[in-house]
C-alpha cells in the first residue's frame, strides 16, 4: 500500500524527491501518512480535496482486495 | 517522432548539439550512432562523428505516460492486469483486462472513475494542452451507457404515465450527459440536472 501511494504521489507533484510515506499496520488496519512539499500540498488535496478522494478511492480498493482497511492522511 | 541527423568530432559532441538545438534532455530521444568517428593523425584520416536521434514528441510522450501510469498502479495495487491503450479523436483509451476486473471497477465504477482522474492528471501535468484520458476495464463503460440508456427511457415513460417528475441517483456529469442525451428527442419530456456535485442528480419532467 505504501508504494502504491507512492507511485501515485509522485506522478502528481514537481518534487517527486520530497514524497514520503509512511505505513503502520494495526490488525486489519493500515495508516498511511503522505507528505509531500508544502508548495505541492494542492496537487495531491485538488479542489474540495477531489484528488485526495481518487487517491483515498483507490487505495480502499486495493487494501479491499486483502481484506485489510486502509486510512490516507495528507501532512505538509 | 522527428528524425535528425548530426555530426560533430566526437559523438558527444554531436550529442550536445542536438540536446542544445532542440531543447530536449536524453529521456526524450534516442540515439543510433552511425559513425563513431576517427581522430586520424595529423590531419590525416580524420572522419567526423555522426549520429541519428529520434526525438519524441509530446504527444508520445504522454501515450507512454498514460501506458506506463495505468500498468504501475495497477501493478501495485496487486493486480494482474493486461493493459493497452489506444488514440481515438484526440483522447487517449486506456482498457485493462484483468480476473480481478471487480476491485478495478468499484462500485458503480467508482475506482475506474478516481483512476481515470488520476491518471488524467499524471498525463497531463507538464504539458501545455490538457489531453483526455479515458479508462474503461473489460468493456465496462459501453455496457454502464447501454444500462444507463435503458433506464432513462424506462423512467421517461413513468414520468409520463404518472405525470410526475422523478430523480434519478446522483451521477457524475459523464453519466448525466448520458440521460440527458437519450431522451433529448423525447418529445413529451424534458430533463435537467439538480444538486451539487457529488450528489447531483438528473430530473425527468414532463414538457410543458
Amino acid at each position: 500500500m505504501k508504494e502504491l501511494i507512492e507511485v501515485l504521489a509522485k506522478s502528481l507533484v514537481d518534487n517527486p524527491d520530497q514524497v514520503f510515506v509512511t505505513e503502520k499496520i494495526d490488525g486489519e488496519v493500515i495508516f498511511l501518512e503522505l507528505k509531500v512539499a508544502d508548495s505541492d500540498m494542492g496537487k495531491v488535496i485538488g479542489k474540495r480535496g477531489r484528488i485526495a478522494k481518487a487517491l483515498r478511492t483507490v487505495l480502499k480498493a486495493a487494501a479491499n482486495k486483502d481484506r485489510k482497511k486502509a486510512m490516507l492522511e495528507i501532512v505538509g | 517522432m522527428i528524425r535528425v541527423e548530426q555530426t560533430a568530432k566526437t559523438v558527444d559532441e554531436a550529442l550536445e548539439l542536438v540536446l542544445s538545438k532542440y531543447k530536449v534532455s536524453k529521456e526524450d530521444i534516442t540515439i543510433t550512432v552511425v559513425d563513431e568517428g576517427k581522430k586520424g593523425f595529423l590531419g590525416l584520416g580524420t572522419k567526423e562523428a555522426k549520429i541519428i536521434v529520434e526525438i519524441k514528441e509530446e504527444s508520445e510522450k504522454r501515450k507512454e505516460k498514460a501506458l506506463e501510469f495505468v500498468k504501475e498502479v495497477v501493478s501495485k495495487m496487486g493486480i494482474d492486469a493486461e493493459v493497452t491503450l489506444k488514440e481515438e479523436s484526440e483522447n487517449l483509451l486506456v482498457n485493462i483486462e484483468s480476473p480481478d476486473i471487480g476491485i478495478i471497477i468499484g462500485r458503480r465504477g467508482e475506482t475506474l472513475d478516481s483512476l481515470q482522474y488520476l491518471t488524467g492528471l499524471a498525463v497531463n501535468k507538464d504539458s501545455s494542452e490538457w489531453t483526455r484520458v479515458i479508462l474503461d476495464a473489460s468493456g465496462y463503460r459501453k455496457r454502464r451507457e447501454e444500462s444507463l440508456i435503458e433506464l432513462a427511457k424506462k423512467k421517461a415513460e413513468r414520468v409520463k404515465y404518472t405525470r410526475r417528475k422523478l430523480s434519478l441517483e446522483p451521477m457524475n456529469p459523464q453519466e448525466r450527459r448520458i440521460i440527458h442525451t437519450a431522451l433529448q428527442e423525447d418529445p413529451m419530456v424534458t430533463t435537467f440536472s439538480e444538486g451539487d456535485e457529488p450528489y447531483r442528480r438528473v430530473v425527468i419532467a414532463l414538457k410543458k
